[in-house]
């Protein structure tokens, strides 16, 4: 493996009731997350491709960690989304290169199909700071039940040399969403979109 | 006394490789679960409230299993601490209350573990963090085994709630160095050697 981790940790959230009314079943959300060693961390380096390398490996690891940690089959998922933290050695552009060219088809494996673009953010940060993980539907973008974000943070990472790399899924949209738009139940899921 | 009304479980598991030194043969693993549930006596002054330990338990039995079923059993468990982060509407005493069906609980499921259960507990606002401490389940002087985990939830605790933590671990710090007694030295009988 390419990557160096330091850590990894998993993150469920299951939300059991929300303002007085139960949520049957349960929403759920995953996140997991790796800490690894930034190869690039201090110098200028043009050549990215390693880090591109990375993101297929933890496309794929911590896709199947959120799968295996919410106790689904692949095609149970219902949403996802990508984020990478970069210590203060690095460059926002070392997050890009991890999360753009190829993180995505491994994660798409880990989830069966995959059709919408994955939801990503990214920032350069310090030790604890949060990283907001954004959520969309899998196969259709438009879905709005399914646009939500899961928190993660880690109290000893990202070191100045390290970059924080997270993948989240989930079996389920909002607990209680009532705004319209797409539905799950409308949604063909072979454009990405609807 | 009133029910326990959970509305939230967080489960975290970190396995930890290295922290700049030498890669670890078996990753040590730390795992927290943080149920959210609200508090009954926020509000107001309630002189009675031990009732509520007893509804507390089955709660308490649900975390440990969930955490050790996380983590690999009871023959991996090495260290354990507990927690409670009180929202605004409550008093520390309220998390007082999670002592004895959070610490009895996790000792009941490990079957041997004599060593008293470290905890922390605050009241904080909602997206507060609490670092929950842990000593090794058998003998609370072991050194290697003293660590902690950072537990929250950005959504809680409300003021109308409380969040309740257990945490284990499967082993010692992953690089622990600084000597004392030793997990291969202990007797184990006394809960503190």
């Amino acid at each position: 493996m390419k990557a160096k981790i330091r850590k990894i940790a998993v993150n469920i959230e299951e939300t059991h009731s929300e303002m007085g009314r139960a949520i049957s079943p349960p929403t759920r959300k995953a996140v997991a997350v790796a800490v690894i060693e930034n190869p690039f961390a201090g110098v200028y380096q043009e050549d990215l491709s390693d880090l591109m390398e990375i993101g297929a490996e933890l496309g794929g690891l911590l896709g199947d960690k959120c799968v295996a940690a919410l106790g689904i089959t692949p095609e149970q998922a219902e949403s996802y989304g990508k984020s990478a933290m970069v210590g203060e050695k690095g460059e926002l552009e070392h997050a890009a290169a991890i999360l753009h060219p190829k993180l995505g088809a491994p994660l798409r494996k880990a989830v069966e199909k995959g059709a919408a673009l994955v939801a990503s953010s990214k920032k350069m940060g310090s030790p604890g700071q949060v990283l907001d993980v954004p959520l969309g539907h899998k196969d259709a973008a438009y879905v709005r039940s399914h646009f939500d974000g899961i928190e993660v943070r880690l109290n000893d990472a990202p070191r100045a040399g390290e970059i924080m790399v997270a993948v989240a899924v989930t079996d389920s949209g909002r607990p209680l969403p009532r705004v319209g738009g797409l539905t799950t139940d409308q949604a063909i899921g072979t454009d990405g979109l609807r | 006394m009133p029910d326990v009304i959970l509305r939230k479980t967080i489960t975290t598991c970190e396995e930890i490789f290295h922290e700049g030194g030498p890669v670890a043969e078996t990753p040590q693993k730390r795992g927290a679960i943080l149920s959210i549930i609200a508090n009954p006596f926020a509000g107001r002054y309630e002189p009675d409230i031990q009732g509520f330990m007893e509804d507390l338990k089955p709660l308490g039995l649900s975390m440990a299993q969930q955490l050790l079923d996380m983590l690999g059993g009871p023959d991996a468990i090495q260290g354990y601490g507990k927690g409670a982060l009180i929202g605004e509407g409550g008093e520390l005493e309220h998390g007082a209350l999670w002592h004895a069906p959070g610490g009895y609980a996790m000792r009941q499921l490990l079957g041997t573990a004599n060593a008293i259960v470290p905890s922390a507990k605050k009241v904080g606002g909602v997206g507060a963090r609490l670092d929950v401490p842990i000593t090794h389940i058998n003998a609370a002087y072991v050194r290697s085994h003293f660590d902690s985990m950072e537990v929250g939830c950005n959504d809680a605790p409300r003021a109308g709630e409380i969040a309740l933590a257990l945490v284990m671990t499967t082993g010692a710090r992953v690089h622990s160095r600084s000597g004392g007694l030793e997990a291969r030295d202990i007797k184990g009988e006394d809960g503190l050697r």
